[in-house]
């Protein structure tokens, strides 16, 4: 069966090699009547045809070699003609695609003739048999080395994606220490040093005015629990505690319950993920909610909270969602994006959904997986 | 009154026996981890707990789970929960546990002594007392039906209901009569919809509408 299989792609590609010596032509024709401007529709009509054509090879590819073949083109950007062209022209698969097909076609007719004849040829049968799969191997590997890039060229592009996020985190990390340290210099330590002046005066008051001396106490008492109170709100800005109690289904729950408006949430996950995420996701659910009671005008707000399992890959995704006046620009507010540069630690990414008139939707996800197989799924109006 | 208390640091343990003792209770059993807490809960002779949410071994919610799985068995078991910090979710699971008898409060309430020990007392005789942090978040939410039916005054007046104020205390705090706060009273509950029973429980129900539970 698999043979008869890589003899139907032998023929298959026999044929599209016609088809790649005709793109090849289009090509030519296309890039030399760009100066007139009928080759630009030419052009872009070759590009998108080239584009099936190699996507259906590396489905072949993939299919022959049992591992995947990604597609690996740049995502065209909304917009006109000109910016998914400068995008195209910009993307190196583009140009490596064009190189495949000046070779391609000869490979191609080569190999699949080979194959053809070999198993047509009745005495030549048992070599078909043996034959056939190293040789389509090869061809895939050959479609492979243009079509796809290579673990090198993903490898490298990793660690300049990990390179760059990394420096954004221990950006974000420096503001954040930075911001602790002022917070708590200005309040807990301020009111502490004002609690020990407090004492000390009555201290000195005690014998001549008690009743002054009493006054200051209570005021000391007062500073005291200013202090403390200061000290929470650091505490929350760090690590929530209710994070730290129920995990994130939990704490998006509270702070669903201190919004001044209701906000439906909806929780479905099995298990909880990592510490770092749970904190990450937290904050940028906590930021949509911010900017909820802030800017929107909405009457209801929803969360949804779920974990979805594709392929072996895990994701946590959170929608955001509120009935508000939309327009939302996540570019615009320095919260927002900061909310991405902690999600792109975990490769996480946040999209935002805002039409003029609403509603607004954000939704956050990020690859991961969870622990403890233990279901909680809870639903609960706030 | 005998009570069971629930605390993991030494020094605030010792601190509140002493307040606590001071102040006319009798301390049972004084506990610094969940399973002893488990072990003291079960003694017939306790009246009322004081409980630090957070206790040995996890340090997450120990306190808090203890005393809704005590009011689940014992129901009414008056229970007043401390806290480094308070969450309305934590709020509305406690008042859910039972109608009444139930406290959260932030912990540093504590230093003001004569309104915590007060407020101990009123749990134990079934009344509810929440952290005026916890009010005030409900107080900035919006309401509907039929709490928006109540006057800004009635608002207020069954926000310090909440709080777990008397008419006498309520009546200082909005310097009004108590016979007006009696009257504001009346009329929460009549808009409300709540139905004549016992003056203490109708407190507390007025209030649990208002969390929306």
């Amino acid at each position: 069966m698999e043979r008869l299989r890589l003899t139907g792609y032998a023929v298959a590609q026999l044929f599209l090699a016609f088809v790649l010596i005709v793109l090849l032509v289009l090509w030519i024709v296309g890039g030399v009547l760009v100066v007139v401007w009928i080759g630009l529709p030419i052009l872009a009509g070759t590009v998108v045809a080239t584009r099936a054509i190699a996507n259906l090879h590396r489905t072949m590819a993939a299919r022959t070699l049992g591992t995947p073949v990604p597609v690996p083109y740049r995502p065209l950007p909304d917009g006109g003609f000109f910016a998914k062209a400068r995008t195209v022209l910009a993307d190196p698969m583009t140009w490596r695609d064009l190189a495949w097909l000046f070779v391609a076609p000869v490979v191609g007719i080569v190999v699949s003739i080979l194959v053809i004849v070999l198993l047509l040829g009745v005495v030549t049968g048992f070599i078909w048999w043996f034959a056939t799969p190293p040789i389509m191997a090869g061809r895939a590997m050959f479609d492979r080395f243009f079509l796809a890039y290579s673990r090198t060229e993903v490898l490298e592009r990793r660690v300049q994606a990990l390179a760059e996020s990394r420096a954004e985190v221990v950006d974000h990390n420096a503001t954040e220490l930075r911001r602790l340290e002022r917070d708590l210099h200005d309040g807990a330590q301020a009111r502490l040093v004002a609690l020990s002046m407090s004492l000390g005066m009555a201290e000195a008051a005690f014998d001549e005015d008690p009743e002054a001396a009493r006054r200051m106490v209570q005021d000391a008492r007062q500073t005291t629990s200013a202090a403390i109170g200061d000290l929470r709100s650091v505490v929350r800005g760090i690590h929530p505690p209710v994070l730290a109690d129920r995990g994130i289904g939990g704490a998006v729950q509270a702070i669903a319950l201190d919004m001044a408006i209701p906000v439906q949430v909806d929780v479905r996950l099995p298990g909880r993920p990592p510490a770092p995420v749970e904190s990450a996701v937290y904050f940028g659910v906590a930021e949509c909610l911010a900017n909820i009671g802030k800017h929107s005008g909405a009457r209801h707000a929803w969360i949804a909270l779920s974990h979805e399992q594709v392929a072996g890959r895990g994701t946590l995704r959170a929608v955001v969602g509120d009935d508000g006046r939309g327009g939302a620009d996540p570019g615009t507010g320095t919260g927002m994006l900061g909310v991405m540069r902690r999600l792109a630690a975990f490769d996480g990414t946040m999209s935002v959904s805002s039409p003029p008139g609403g509603p607004t939707l954000v939704t956050l996800e990020v690859p991961c997986d969870l622990s403890s197989p233990k279901t909680t799924p809870s639903s609960a109006p706030a | 009154m005998r009570l069971v208390l629930a605390e993991d640091h030494a020094l605030l343990r010792a601190g509140l026996i002493q307040l606590l003792e001071g102040n006319g209770f009798t301390i049972l059993h004084a506990v610094d981890n969940a399973p002893a807490l488990d072990q003291a809960l079960r003694d017939p002779d306790a009246d009322a707990a004081v409980l630090d949410v957070r206790l040995p071994p996890t340090q997450t919610d120990e306190g808090l789970r203890a005393a809704i799985a005590v009011r689940a068995e014992r129901p009414g078991f008056p229970v007043m929960v401390l806290s480094q910090y308070v969450e309305q979710l934590y709020a509305r699971e406690l008042l859910a546990s039972g109608v009444g008898a139930v406290g959260y409060l932030l912990k540093d309430r504590v230093s003001d002594v004569a309104e915590f020990v007060d407020g101990v007392r009123r749990v134990a005789a079934g009344g509810t007392v929440l952290d005026p942090e916890v009010v005030a978040t409900v107080m900035a939410r919006q309401h509907d039906e039929p709490l928006d039916r109540l006057t800004a005054r009635e608002q207020e007046v069954l926000a310090l209901m909440a709080e777990g104020r008397s008419n006498g205390a309520v009546a200082a705090h909005l310097h009004v009569s108590e016979k007006a706060v009696a009257k504001h009273i009346n009329s929460i509950f009549a808009k409300l919809d709540l139905p004549l029973d016992e003056d203490d429980h109708r407190r507390v129900r007025a209030v649990l509408a208002w969390l929306r539970l």
